[in-house]
């Protein structure tokens, strides 16, 4: 008895020690409650529409080869952990790619199907679909010598300032975290809840079409969609947001 | 915490454009203050999806009940928010909802009773403004 | 295609007050919003909302009204609404929302209460 509690003692001891030593914070905890309660509540997560949609189309079969996700992968729920380890080096397409591309990997060389378009709310979906498998799973990025040149690149244009604005992804998201822009506090930037629904949006969007917003914010010319510099920053994100748990599909101001 | 800032009608003077708002849906149906209770967090980071709840003090049996329950805000392009039909199977007066708040404005919840008469809680939120507004 | 996600539970005790909520998939376009190219988007709102229900062995019945809404462009993209029943008999809660451009969408949930 006195040996579990001190064992207990010693175990919140320690997660409080890296707790405190963790200064890191999703998106989620610099919201207000109400926008905290859409999120957490399935039955309101707007998110969940999409989800829907994307868990339906992991079932139907598509393309030439008429080939669904099943038809491979078998249950959705197999896809557990999966989500939290993209970006990752593809050896079929020969570089770093992120989860949509894979997606739209399989769709041409499994289903002989034509790639989501940007943006698709079905691809979308069925992107949300997967990665609410890895729901409460650490951010896991593979430890792969191209992933980590990827990585690197993408810290270098975290760190570069643009725009007529001047100003890097870490003048804002590092130094001035925690700090109030407007109305909203600007958050540290760990993508743990993508593909978000966004209340400025009114719908699902993906990552990079959050760092292109960055981008117009700042009066700098956005990367294309699908460009090696997004997935690079993406990787480098990843990195950053390493152990933090997945908390798909969440909700943002 | 929420029902500390929120302040209900008793401390505020009705809008000027709630009014006669209220008066059309009470329909000659005389309107009073109380029986409703207007759920809604007095500091709003987003207009685009603010949560609302709207509860009446009702049996709701077919002899007393809430027909019908009205939202009106002030300061949006258009005043009408929603208005919903109750019925005695619901067992229960209340309706929640999201909405959207363009700026900073009182809103009002109407609750009218099958005999005619009405109830109504005024409250007033304050809305920031967002920053990093795409399209 | 249009998605909506209902939830009602499967069971209920007879007389027990259930919670009751619906959210559809739409954009809830107010009309006064304007493209990136400076046009104004023309509006596109879901305007009728109901709830019925159709005790069960009268499935040809159209059923009581539980619940009904008429919304305005201040009701958020992807309307949520949650609203209650007293659970009298088991039967199928049916669900419609009607809107702008001729949108109509329709949900049925059954329901057995004990």
């Amino acid at each position: 008895m006195w040996r579990t509690s001190v064992a207990t003692v010693m175990l919140f001891a320690l997660m409080s020690l890296t707790q405190a030593q963790d200064a890191r914070k999703s998106g989620f905890d610099f919201m207000r409650p109400a926008t905290q309660a859409l999120q957490m509540d399935d039955t309101q997560n707007p998110g969940m529409l999409w989800v829907k949609d994307g868990q339906m189309t992991w079932a139907q079969k598509d393309g030439a080869a008429n080939k669904s996700c099943t038809d491979c992968h078998g249950d959705i729920n197999r896809m557990r952990g999966v989500a939290a380890r993209y970006p990752q080096y593809s050896l079929v397409a020969k570089r770093v790619i992120n989860l949509g591309q894979q997606i739209n990997q399989c769709r041409t060389t499994q289903q002989q199907a034509k790639v989501w378009p940007t943006e698709h709310p079905t691809f979308l979906g069925l992107e949300a679909a997967i990665t609410m498998e890895s729901r409460g799973q650490p951010v896991t990025p593979p430890s792969q010598p191209l992933l980590a040149d990827a990585q690197k690149r993408g810290e270098t244009l975290f760190n570069q300032r643009i725009g007529q604005v001047d100003l890097s992804c870490r003048d804002c998201h590092d130094s001035l975290a925690g700090k109030r822009l407007g109305g909203n506090t600007i958050p540290q930037a760990h993508p743990t809840g993508y593909p978000i629904y966004r209340l400025e949006w009114q719908s699902v969007g993906s990552l990079q079409r959050r760092l292109r917003g960055c981008m117009t914010a700042v009066r700098a010319e956005p990367y294309p969609y699908g460009s090696t510099e997004l997935v690079d920053l993406e990787a480098y994100l990843a990195m950053r947001a390493a152990g933090m748990r997945l908390e798909s599909p969440g909700v943002r101001p | 915490m929420a029902s500390v800032i929120v302040r209900p009608v008793s401390a505020l003077t009705q809008s000027d454009v709630l009014t006669p708002l209220v008066k059309a849906y009470a329909a000659g149906g005389v309107v009073r203050e109380g029986r409703v209770k207007f759920d809604i967090a007095p500091l709003v980071d987003n207009g685009n999806s603010v949560p609302i709840e709207v509860t009446v003090e009702s049996p709701m049996t077919q002899a007393q009940h809430v027909v019908g329950i009205a939202i009106f805000n002030e300061k949006n392009p258009q005043n009408q928010v929603a208005e919903f039909t109750l019925s005695p199977l619901a067992g229960r007066a209340r309706v929640a909802a999201r909405i959207r708040l363009a700026l900073s404005q009182q809103l009002v919840a109407v609750a009218k009773m099958n005999d005619g008469s009405c109830w109504m809680q005024t409250v007033e939120v304050l809305v920031t403004i967002a920053s990093c507004i795409e399209e | 295609m249009t998605r909506a996600l209902v939830t009602v539970p499967k069971t209920a005790k007879r007389g027990e007050i259930i919670e009751i909520r619906a959210v559809v998939q739409h954009p809830m376009e107010t009309g006064y919003r304007r493209s990136s190219e400076g046009d104004l988007l023309p509006r596109d709102l879901i305007r009728k909302f109901s709830c019925r229900f159709v005790e069960s062995g009268n499935a040809n019945d159209t059923g009581a009204m539980v619940f009904a809404a008429t919304l305005h462009a201040a009701i958020a993209a992807n309307p949520y609404l949650s609203f209650n029943l007293r659970a009298a008999s088991s039967g199928t809660l049916v669900f419609n929302w009607e809107g702008d451009n001729g949108f109509s969408h329709r949900e049925q949930v059954a329901m057995t209460v004990a």
